[in-house]
């Protein structure tokens, strides 16, 4: 398959352990151009480690990861990625413009000094603008809220001009309505990239994803008309988020009673 | 003061020590806030330890001390890097074995040494008004190198200490920045350690861009405060320590010392300050 054909994502015969304790097991998942996928399963299911592999931070043990058609590492600058945790110290002296600038760095040494810092400042000015955030272009990262800094994360990831955007539970320390605001600007994204979202929560993530892939050491995907709120809630119980479900079948979730 | 202008026409030692002073700062300017904000410290005082390993070594073989100072500074950023990144090991234990170790060297090496007679006092606490012209021209073309490397590769270190792992995915060499900044803190260390010595380096890398940290907030702008402090820190401590003729070094640590304490407190200060007006500016609106 020729690379400008070929898939967003495409996973095949993946595993990976962690010393003795295997975490993936045998993972195939093929996403297209353009899909907005959920990516959902329990604590410790391997959803963290799958990102890193299709993000190149890691190597799989046996199987292929293949982004665009090109090993991970070669794809990386197509791919935009929002943390669950930001990975820097709250008090680090830097202004929210200078976060999302980041995401526009060159590769390699790219000893351009860039000494007016324009271009930089402009695709920053951007992206926050794309995810409604350019009045805090000024502010100091350390004084954001949870949902401000998953803004700017995502400005950052959006800065970079992605193909591929990946999100490892972006909603996971913010309340319901932020939560909200953020799906909704992603659904809007999903018009120009693929997306991959990784999610505790099911029955929220139903409403905005088309396709649900449920990892758990082994991975199912769902159409989300088969994990509609009803079932959930049989499956799960009222008010229960977090996910932990048996697959008995290859294509379907199993309501209680089938 | 009069007597230190005066005697600073007069000497050309005092001028020397002043420009020392003044190269120094740059260099503690630009490496000092990498140190504090990637909270290297403990690292940057494991090299600086070591390095009298490498100088002992040297003044027993017979070599320059400085070209041991500096092999010895770039192993053990070397080896420190090399066992964060590659054996992804706490790198604690190492750094305080280096740091052990390089001192326990550094003086068996001095002892041994067939008619030794360099004062241990200087290595360990400088000795800024015996800098020599060459050592000058060695502080200022490490200042130059560390220039040149910031102004082309700022946003990259930038990257780096900010989130190593965003900056790996965006195709930014990691591994080869993070070991350049290790090698750069040892430079720097090689060159504070003319003005201060080995034992008080630690206080010139990281109070001025400590101070200068409570009241900027960039990088750059911490790096352009740190160099001024820095610089203000050496002058006022040579001028200071010379009427009482007391070891300049020291002197300009403790005035650093005093002013980040003073800092620090008002910085404090400030802060429950602004929480309070926003409180009550929250209240009566």
């Amino acid at each position: 398959m020729s690379e400008t054909e070929a898939p967003a994502i495409a996973l095949r015969g993946l595993c990976f352990s962690y010393g003795d304790r295997l975490v993936l097991d045998t993972i195939d998942l093929e996403i297209a151009r353009g899909e907005f996928v959920g990516l959902v399963g329990p604590n410790a299911g391997g959803k963290s480690t799958l990102l890193k592999l299709i993000l190149g931070l890691l190597e799989p043990q046996a199987g292929e990861v293949r982004v665009f058609g090109e090993p991970p590492r070669q794809a990386a600058r197509r791919i935009g990625y929002v943390p669950q945790f930001p990975a820097f110290a709250r008090d680090f002296p830097i202004s929210v413009e200078q976060v999302v600038a980041m995401g526009a760095i060159g590769a390699g040494f790219d000893p351009r000094p860039d000494w007016s810092g324009r271009a930089a400042r402009a695709a920053a000015r951007a992206a926050l603008a794309e995810v409604e955030a350019l009045e805090l272009a000024a502010r100091r990262v350390g004084t954001l809220s949870g949902g401000q800094l998953q803004r700017v994360l995502l400005a950052r990831a959006l800065a970079g001009a992605p193909e591929l955007l990946i999100l490892d539970e972006p909603t996971a320390s913010i309340d319901q309505r932020a939560e909200n605001e953020i799906f909704d600007l992603l659904a809007r994204l999903n018009a120009r990239l693929t997306i991959l979202v990784v999610s505790h929560d099911i029955a929220f993530i139903s409403g905005y994803v088309r396709r649900v892939a449920c990892l758990n050491r082994t991975l199912r995907c769902h159409g989300t008309e088969l994990v509609a709120s009803d079932i959930v809630r049989q499956l799960y119980g009222e008010g229960v988020r977090r996910v932990d479900h048996q697959h008995n079948t290859p294509t379907r979730l199993q309501a209680p009673g089938d | 003061m009069q007597d230190f202008l005066t005697a600073l026409a007069a000497h050309d030692f005092l001028r020397n020590a002043l420009i020392a002073g003044l190269l120094a700062s740059l260099g503690c300017g630009l490496i000092g806030p990498l140190v504090v904000i990637k909270r290297i410290t403990f690292m940057a005082g494991g090299i600086a330890h070591s390095v009298l390993g490498g100088m002992g070594a040297a003044l027993y073989y017979g070599v320059d001390p400085l070209f041991g100072a500096l092999l010895s500074a770039i192993l053990a950023a070397l080896l420190i890097g090399a066992v964060r990144l590659v054996w992804k090991a706490q790198e604690d234990t190492l750094i305080g074995a280096l740091w052990a170790i390089g001192m326990a060297l550094g003086i068996l090496f001095i002892a041994s040494t067939p008619g030794y007679s360099t004062d241990l006092m200087s290595l360990l606490f400088g000795n800024i008004l015996l800098v020599s012209p060459g050592a000058l021209w060695f502080m200022a073309a490490l200042d130059a190198l560390l220039l040149a490397i910031f102004a082309l590769f700022y946003r990259q270190f930038l990257a780096v200490i900010f989130d190593e792992e965003f900056a790996r995915l965006r195709g930014v060499p990691v591994t080869f920045f993070y070991l350049l900044l290790l090698c750069l803190v040892a430079l720097t260390v090689v060159l504070l350690i003319q003005v201060v010595g080995l034992i008080l380096v630690i206080a010139l890398l990281t109070l001025p861009a400590a101070i200068a940290g409570h009241y900027l907030h960039s990088l750059a702008g911490m790096m352009l405060g740190a160099t001024l402090l820095g610089a203000l820190f050496t002058s006022s401590g040579l001028a200071l320590a010379y009427a009482p003729d007391l070891p300049p070094g020291p002197v300009m640590i403790l005035l650093a010392g005093a002013v980040y304490v003073l800092s620090a407190l008002f910085s404090g200060w400030r802060t429950r300050a602004r929480a309070h007006r926003q409180a009550a500016v929250s209240r009566g609106g």
